[in-house]
């Protein structure tokens, strides 16, 4: 199989499997008083430490969570709630308009059932948000900013420091989701400016079910979970050990590692968009060219629907995505692709072809083999559409 | 696969039968309901993942296709269509025309497959001839009966010579945790089953006249003639008794006027029914006439009847009157025959 969506999740590192089994093997809630408990803190209080040294934050600042999804919300929503405490006429979320369903859908939450209300920041033809409609928006009753580091599906990296300072001269908390930056390009959170941060396990070579809000401590949330009062009582829970040990290993690595993989995975890109451009002159490559995910190549592939081209290539041993959320399995058309102002048709003929720390080049000379075939009959497929 | 037993039985024998097989569950609601409720057996997200889980199973990739704007505008909408017009559609036929053996099937020959595999019972063989299904009361051939030879030559019916008893049983001996899931009936757009309340959000009320046939007297009112079907007896509310005493049946409807005629049963009696748009998939076109049988109806009786095709249309001339005989349902011709009575052709019945 040539796995070309490491965007939805990439293969575990060999050494996170490892400390995850060491440590599911031993026993001990951190939150326990007796050795095994404090043997297991120790095992979270080091990984919060190697955590925090990897991305430029404080260990105090970084709280774990189940995921990004759960980092995004907690984040939104508790920031949000935070400072409409302090001051109730704080209602404004300003957010990009690319953002993840986990930012989008929280915000749009707030909106219908918190009053909030939203503003969404453009993004140019290629994904990319202008600073100046960020300033244009600040204004006395925005509660957060969000905007995300690098876009999911097109792999857009957003100027976040020159967002985040803008938000902080307006004294207003920005929040960026580096669930698809962390290990691709150097983040560090103290030097971007932001007040909270999303990272996860399994982009990186940890676990799924693991990730962290790196939350600045001057940065007040409500929490969305209450119990036992676990990370600075913003997120109870028990801490999962070993889940925690393998995301700090994998986040470990990949931070240690970003530069020669970048320039490693880069250069298979690289040669992927050629070959793709090479067997289909007329594809269009989206997103933006400098400013990107060095594991990052989207295409629309015009007269194709993204779904018949992925059904093919997945017949052949080819798998990518067509980026888009997906509820009972029904593709709609990228709220991204829209927002960078392309029609419906074309939003809907885009495929996502993402790298990761295992992909070869045997990957990228399987798919430019089987795309000729599988765009010509999604071709001819979509005509039918077309014509009827 | 709908997500029911039939086709995930199909699809496990197609793919046990050496085909390369691809699972596709077909989204025809643009708003799903998450659970199942009442008798439908698909469209639901929780049938989705039935047709998902029996794909698994078998061991296929599946895939889910988007369908629902079609199937709004070929089904649902035609099939308001045709009740204001004052004829009674089957959905079900339409949908196996216009999505299943049509939208799917172009699809899928374009993306490189060779034929459509469905659940439905009825035998399709070597021959080529579209044949009642072993189960009778299962049967499904008079809904199929309006596919073409081009669509035929591209479907396979798997379980035509299965009953549905041992469909399930082989389900379970597959492993399929479908076997025991509730058949589907009812129409799967109308989740409550109420079809008159579905046309009446749709159509608006429109109050008319209930006409009786043979005295031309205004006998009842209805609130929108859409609502009724020829041969219906039930909830016509008809207050004024008949001279005769004798129960009144709708004879027609006439949407111009929006009047609903009734009359007594041996006024629905008719002797000739003549569709339009006719298929013949039972051999070379007839060029005279035809004895055999013909249904008018999905579970109708088949009546012995002499079928010509003349000027684009379908004219049966049945052997004994038939009742009950709603324009928009469909005549089919059956040939009878001791391996499965044989589709000839079907036109609609004007």
């Amino acid at each position: 199989m040539a796995y070309l969506d490491h965007a939805a999740t990439t293969p575990m590192l060999d050494e996170a499997i490892e400390a995850y089994a060491a440590t599911a093997r031993e026993v001990g809630n951190p939150s326990s008083l007796h050795a095994a408990g404090r043997c297991a803190r120790r095992h979270v209080e080091e990984s919060r430490e190697r955590i925090a040294a990897a991305l430029g934050s404080r260990p105090s600042e970084v709280i774990f969570t189940g995921g990004g999804t759960e980092a995004d919300n907690l984040a939104v929503k508790g920031i949000f709630w935070a400072r409409r405490a302090e001051s109730p006429g704080r209602i404004r979320v300003i957010a990009s308009a690319v953002e993840h369903h986990a930012v989008l859908d929280s915000v749009e939450w707030l909106v219908r059932h918190e009053g909030a209300v939203a503003t969404w920041l453009p993004v140019d033809p290629a994904g990319k948000v202008d600073p100046a409609t960020l300033a244009e928006a600040l204004d006395d009753d925005v509660a957060l900013v969000t905007a995300m580091w690098a876009n999911n599906e097109v792999g857009t990296v957003q100027p976040v420091a020159d967002l985040a300072a803008l938000a902080a001269a307006a004294k207003v908390p920005f929040h960026t989701d580096a669930v698809q930056a962390v290990g691709q390009v150097p983040v560090d959170f103290a030097a971007s400016g932001a007040a909270a941060l999303t990272v996860t396990g399994h982009k990186v070579g940890g676990p799924v079910g693991v990730g962290a809000l790196l939350l600045g401590r001057d940065v007040t949330v409500t929490p969305l979970s209450h119990g036992g009062g676990q990370e600075r009582d913003v997120r109870s829970g028990t801490l999962d050990a070993p889940g925690i040990v393998a995301f700090a290993v994998a986040v470990e690595t990949s931070v240690k590692t970003q530069r020669e993989y970048a320039a490693r995975v880069s250069a298979l890109r690289d040669a992927l968009v050629a070959g793709v451009r090479g067997v289909v002159p007329d594809v269009i490559y989206n997103g933006d060219p400098v400013d990107r995910l060095p594991s990052n190549a989207h295409f629309s592939f015009p007269g194709c629907e993204g779904d018949a081209l992925l059904l093919l290539l997945d017949a052949q041993g080819v798998a990518c995505s067509t980026g888009s959320a997906c509820s009972a399995g029904v593709a709609q058309p990228s709220h991204v692709l829209l927002a960078m102002g392309n029609a419906d048709d074309r939003a809907r003929s885009s495929l996502r072809f993402t790298l990761g720390h295992t992909s070869t080049q045997a990957d990228v000379d399987a798919l430019i083999s089987a795309l000729p075939a599988a765009v010509e009959r999604a071709r001819r497929a979509g005509m039918i559409k077309s014509s009827r | 696969m709908s997500g029911g037993v039939d086709s995930a039985v199909a699809a496990a024998r197609a793919a046990a039968g050496g085909h390369d097989v691809t699972g596709v569950h077909l989204a025809l609601s643009r708003n799903p309901q998450t659970y199942r409720s009442g008798a439908r057996g698909c469209c639901t997200l929780e049938d989705s993942r039935d047709a998902r889980r029996a794909a698994d199973v078998i061991g296929i990739p599946f895939y889910v296709w988007d369908m629902a704007d079609r199937f709004h505008e070929d089904v649902v909408d035609d099939f308001v269509a045709e009740y204001a017009a004052g004829r009674t559609p089957n959905p079900c036929l339409r949908c196996n025309e216009k999505i299943k053996f049509a939208a799917v099937l172009d699809r899928a020959i374009a993306l490189g497959f060779d034929a459509v595999v469905t659940g439905h019972h009825a035998r399709l063989g070597a021959d080529g001839l579209l044949r009642r299904s072993v189960d009778l009361a299962k049967d499904q051939s008079y809904v199929l009966a309006v596919l073409t030879r081009e669509q035929l030559d591209r479907s396979m019916f798997p379980l035509g010579d299965t009953t549905k008893a041992q469909v399930r049983e082989e389900a379970a001996a597959r492993g399929l945790s479908v076997a025991d899931k509730p058949d589907s009936h009812d129409i799967c757009f109308i989740a409550d089953g109420d079809t008159r309340g579905f046309l009446a959000d749709r159509l608006g009320e429109e109050p008319g006249d209930i006409v009786d046939a043979l005295t031309g007297a205004v006998v009842g009112s209805h609130a929108g003639a859409y609502g009724y079907t020829v041969g219906q007896r039930r909830g016509l509310n008809i207050g004024v008794p008949a001279p005769d005493g004798k129960p009144r049946y709708v004879l027609s409807i006439t949407p111009v006027t929006n009047t609903v005629t009734v009359g007594p049963v041996e006024a629905l009696e008719v002797s000739t029914v003549s569709g339009e748009r006719p298929v013949w998939t039972g051999g070379a076109l007839p060029d005279g006439p035809v004895e055999c049988e013909v249904q008018l109806r999905a579970h109708g009786t088949p009546v012995p009847a002499v079928v010509t095709l003349q000027d684009g249309a379908l004219v049966a001339s049945l052997r004994s009157p038939a009742r009950g005989v709603a324009p928009g349902q469909a005549v089919v011709a059956y040939r009878p025959d001791a391996a499965g009575d044989i589709v000839l052709g079907s036109a609609t019945i004007r």
